[in-house]
């Protein structure tokens, strides 16, 4: 399984949550398999995607928000971990799709390949749990914060670049959380 | 109003109601009122970029956002401030306390100092450098209107003499 099947089964999961997608690849493969005005693509700043779903999250307490980020990404704001744990929005589900590589910029091994990310979510107290072991809807809709690992291979798939300007995916997003 | 009331009511008053921080001893005040203000969610950050990503959810999510550092964090945020903040055209306040400047008795602070406002002006991004809390005040009161309607961050420099 490689990284566009981890994004076409978490989606199965999602119906109105407001989803922050990392930056690459990631974000094409949400948008080529399922645009929606609840997806908010970066189109830079690598590493953010678990940040900007914390201010989301603290700012609509009453939507959920998943994130669904990368292992590069992560290893790039390793802080987050602890920031997103100091804070625990109950509303808050971090999604990191573990390909073990940069997958954007040509598959290139990550140091994140041979390392648990469960265990070292736990570490610092964050609810960590293998994507294959629970039920992510159950997961989302709880009490809790949760960091959900999904390994998978490293691949990248056909997906085409965004057809959206920068202005485009934020105001169709701002509307949709307005309403 | 004091050096520090000053900000904390200009921000107040230009409808501040989400701040992420990286502390400064100069800014240790303000942090405290900021704690102690229910009407302001304040998330400490580990550095200032993941703060900056905060920021942007944050005003996605509804808010107006400013961000508290040391000028060193400029030089932590500046491809989110780029690929993020004005990719998509958030507005946002960066309070500095501009470090490295006249006063300064700690030489690391010097150079990323002395570069900040070229740093700024390199990023063509707005900046102002209030040396009084009356000027202070104006200036933070005036920065969230005028960085809605550039779409870019505004800054607020203050430096050592000003506290």
């Amino acid at each position: 399984m490689q990284r566009r099947d981890a994004i076409l089964k978490i989606m199965e999961y999602i119906e109105d949550e407001l989803v922050v997608c990392n930056i690459g690849f990631p974000s094409r493969e949400l948008y080529d398999i399922e645009d929606r005005k609840e997806n908010f693509y970066m189109i830079g700043s690598m590493g953010l995607a678990s940040s900007i779903g914390l201010g989301l999250a603290l700012s609509q307490p009453d939507k959920d928000i998943v994130v669904i980020d990368g292992d590069g990404a992560l290893l790039m704001n390793m802080g987050s971990l602890v920031t997103v744990n100091a804070c625990s929005p109950r509303n808050l589900t971090w999604i990191v799709i573990n390909n073990g590589a940069y997958g954007s910029t040509g598959n290139q091994e990550t140091y994140a390949k041979d390392l648990d990310l469960v265990e070292i979510g736990k570490s610092v107290g964050l609810k960590s749990y293998n994507f294959f072991e629970i039920d992510l809807k159950r997961k989302i809709k709880n009490d809790s914060c949760n960091l959900i690992v999904f390994n998978c291979k490293p691949g990248n798939s056909q997906a085409p670049i965004i057809d959206l300007t920068p202005e485009e995916i934020k105001n169709r997003f701002m509307k949709v959380i307005e309403k | 109003m004091d050096s520090t009331e000053a900000i904390y009511n200009g921000l107040k008053d230009a409808g501040i109601n989400f701040i992420v921080s990286v502390p400064c001893v100069n800014l240790s005040k303000l942090l405290n009122m900021i704690d102690e203000d229910d009407e302001i969610i304040h998330i400490p950050v580990t550095r200032e970029e993941e703060g900056i990503g905060l920021c942007a959810g944050a005003y996605l999510g509804g808010k107006r956002t400013a961000i508290l550092m040391q000028n060193s964090g400029l030089g932590n945020s500046i491809n989110a401030l780029k690929s993020l903040t004005e990719l998509y055209g958030f507005p946002l306040i960066m309070v500095m306390s501009h470090r490295g400047t006249e006063g300064e008795n700690i030489c690391g602070q010097v150079p990323m100092g002395q570069s900040t406002p070229l740093i700024l002006e390199a990023m063509n991004f707005n900046f102002f450098k209030p040396g009084n809390p009356e000027a202070a005040y104006e200036d933070i009161r005036n920065s969230w209107e005028l960085s809605e309607e550039q779409e870019k961050p505004v800054s607020v420099l203050l430096e050592i003499k000003y506290w």
